[in-house]
């Protein structure tokens, strides 16, 4: 299970491919179930990169706890919350966020 | 404290506007990240895990207090209200939106600042001892030796593709606090015997995954050679260095596989082409960068014995402060102040916007408006007469920036780990956090007395885990994080690197480990100052292993 994540070019900021854009958190990400779904999201990332839209794209393995989408690596974990020692920035700062995360 | 030249205006405003151009484009869309991303870099800006990441170059750290209201200035409007020192004397702004850059660096430039060759293989910022200028111990100031080397290293034609980064750093004490032979060129400034200035060379020092403590190639260049010798250096370096393999591509590999005896001969043939040529300083040269490094005139404040003495009788806390933050000064009336960012459980290196501005009060109003930032990530206002400490302590109190822990075990280097850093392979500033809190007492830590703990959240070691007297390395296993110990580390002037102890630890069991590495120390030393790394040398890791390991099988 695969979701596409990239930085936005104009703030840097953290964000996950959704519906067609980029949202900036991770919970309803589209999902890539099979290695032809993974090729099309690889697609889009290079596409959006070479738009200029958003850069370091990548492709990162999630599951789906509580109905939201989350990333299984710690690190991407916490690129979707924000620094664990700051609770009151990134992703996680704002309630609805927090839960996506 | 130097102040820019017309040159340097209009050098760094140049700069600006070419990089501000560069950022539009890239916004227009009209260049590549690939295109762009060198650019940026040669820019200070980097891109992280949450947002971009802008490094401002602090020159040798020292700062006034009117760049450090542009810096406060710049974390309240452009970024999340702080900044991070590190362990390079700059500082680091975790959150900035690359459209704002443009606007930070033009702010910036209006103090004299800016984020050039903050990236980059080139000569990086030039990192000095914190108490250049007022240390007692110093023959004389490195500062101005330092400036030097900026300029000539300032987008250098020749130096500024470099197999890899360069970093230099001097110190003009013989107590080394500069961590020189951890550097690519370390500078040891100092008098032979009739008298005259020069500096004693070392190359190759270097952290990473593939630590080296530097080797002494000359004893005593004289101060006139500085450029033509360093030059030397950086030919040798440029022509031989490994452009194949990035990880061996440091001076450090060159200096190692060439041996030490065949580099020096080559730098010093090198040098013969090089020493009576332009690169030789002219004395009226060094006279005048020395003369921007004036100290400040510093008049007789003999009252101040009194006033502390009271003031000790008055304050339990205040002595504390006064025995752990405060050094003697080369003047008698006078003291040097560390001012430290490692607060009980709070993130090493980490300043607010008003923290910056009440800090700039301080040094504008006791401190002869001097600032510096130094490597152990803390603030120093190096020239206090005694008689101001006791008000510059209240000011401290006030800011919550009066912790008495200066080299004491929760004056903790830490990275910033992967809390923010891309190429993270563990967290490293939440084990900071825990331990610092473990070691809350201060009587606890003063009773351990000088213990130098550092943490790296990935094996390129910016953290400085490698010279740690403790040094921790996080890294990532089975998709958990691991912490490796290493003890035995210094980054003094008998740097040594540290030794694995063993298997590594979990981020819960982490701090129980340290606990028990120091409560073997204090239950082996021979007396009460016989400081960490001395018994460690005596007794080696044994004693250590055994206190951490035994009991477990040899499978383990
Ligand atoms: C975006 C953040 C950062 C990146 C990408 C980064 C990258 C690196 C890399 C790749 C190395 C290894 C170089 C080598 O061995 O050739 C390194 C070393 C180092 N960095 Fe960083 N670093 C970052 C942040 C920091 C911070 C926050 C500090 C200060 C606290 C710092 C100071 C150092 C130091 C002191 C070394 C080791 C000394 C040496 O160069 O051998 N860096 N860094
Ligand atoms: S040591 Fe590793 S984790 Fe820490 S700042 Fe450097 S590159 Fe990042």
């Amino acid at each position: 299970m695969k979701v596409l994540t990239a930085n936005r070019l104009s703030d840097g900021i953290a964000v996950w491919y959704a519906d067609g854009g980029w949202a900036e958190t991770v919970g309803h990400a589209d999902i890539a179930y099979d290695k032809a779904a993974e090729d099309r999201l690889e697609a889009i990332g290079a596409a959006a990169a070479a738009n200029n839209e958003v850069l370091d794209v990548n492709v990162i393995d999630v599951t789906i706890v509580d109905g939201l989408v989350q990333p299984v690596r710690l690190r991407e974990k916490i690129r979707a919350a924000g620094p664990t020692i700051h609770p009151d920035l990134g992703k996680q700062a704002s309630p609805q966020a927090a839960r996506a995360a | 404290m130097y102040r820019y030249d017309e040159f340097d205006h209009d050098f760094v405003q140049a700069r600006v506007a070419e990089f501000s151009d560069q950022v539009k484009r890239r916004l227009a869309g009209e260049i590549t990240e690939d295109q762009f991303r060198p650019l940026r870099l040669m820019n200070g800006v980097y891109l992280q895990l949450h947002a971009y990441m802008l490094r401002i170059a602090v020159p040798y750290g020292t700062l006034n207090s009117r760049q450090l209201r542009m810096l406060a200035h710049i974390a309240r409007k452009y970024d999340k209200g702080y900044g991070h020192f590190t362990t390079r004397q700059n500082l680091q702004f975790h959150w900035p939106a690359l459209a704002d850059v443009p606007a930070i660096l033009a702010d910036l430039a209006s103090v004299e600042m800016h984020c050039i060759q903050t990236s980059g293989n080139c000569i990086r910022n030039v990192t000095a001892d914190h108490f250049a200028g007022a240390a007692a111990d110093e023959v004389a100031d490195p500062r101005p030796y330092a400036e030097i080397l900026r300029q000539w290293s300032s987008v250098h034609p020749e130096f500024s593709y470099l197999p890899r980064k360069f970093k230099i750093a001097v110190t003009g004490a013989e107590r080394d606090r500069a961590a020189i032979q951890a550097h690519d060129i370390g500078l040891h400034l100092k008098k032979n015997a009739a008298g005259e200035l020069g500096f004693a060379v070392y190359v190759g020092g270097g952290l990473g995954r593939t630590p080296m403590v530097a080797k002494k190639i000359r004893d005593f260049l004289p101060e006139a050679e500085l450029l033509s010798y360093c030059t030397a250096i950086l030919r040798v370096y440029n022509l031989y260095g490994r452009r194949d393999n990035k990880y061996k591509a440091r001076i450090k590999i060159l200096v190692h596989e060439t041996g030490v005896e065949e580099i020096a001969r080559q730098i010093e043939a090198e040098w013969q082409e090089l020493k009576d040529t332009e690169l030789k300083l002219p004395e009226a040269d060094i006279r005048a960068i020395n003369a921007y490094f004036a100290p400040p005139a510093l008049s007789a404040r003999p009252e101040g014995d009194a006033l502390v003495k009271q003031a000790r009788l008055d304050s339990k806390s205040f002595s504390e402060w006064l025995d752990q933050n405060v050094v003697t000064h080369r003047h008698p009336d006078y003291a040097a102040v560390t001012i430290s960012l490692k607060g009980i459980g709070e993130v090493p290196g980490d300043v607010t916007d008003s923290q910056m501005e009440a800090v700039a009060d301080i040094a504008e109003k006791y401190a002869f408006d001097e600032l510096r930032v130094s490597h152990e990530q803390n603030l120093i206002l190096p020239h206090v007469a005694r008689a101001d400490l006791k008000a510059v302590y209240d000011a401290l109190v006030e800011i919550g920036l009066a912790t008495a822990n200066s080299n004491l075990i929760s004056d903790i280097i830490s990275c910033p780990g992967l809390d923010y850093c891309s190429l993270a392979t563990a967290r490293s500033i939440p084990v900071a956090q825990e331990i610092s809190r473990r070691f809350a007492s201060l009587e606890r830590q003063r009773e351990i007395g000088e213990l130098k703990l550092k943490i790296s959240g990935c094996i390129n070691a910016c953290g400085h885990h490698h010279v740690g007297h403790i040094g921790i390395l996080g890294v990532e296993k089975k998709g958990t994080e691991l912490y490796q110990v290493t003890l035995g580390g210094s980054a003094d002037e008998n740097t040594s690197i540290g030794e694995i102890i063993g298997r590594g630890f979990s981020s819960e069991e982490i701090t129980d480990a340290i606990e028990q590495i120091v409560d073997t120390y204090l239950g082996l030393r021979l007396r009460p100052d016989e400081r960490f790394i001395d018994a460690y040398r005596r007794v080696g890791p044994a004693p250590f292993k055994e206190a951490l390991y035994a009991g477990e099988t040899k499978a383990a």
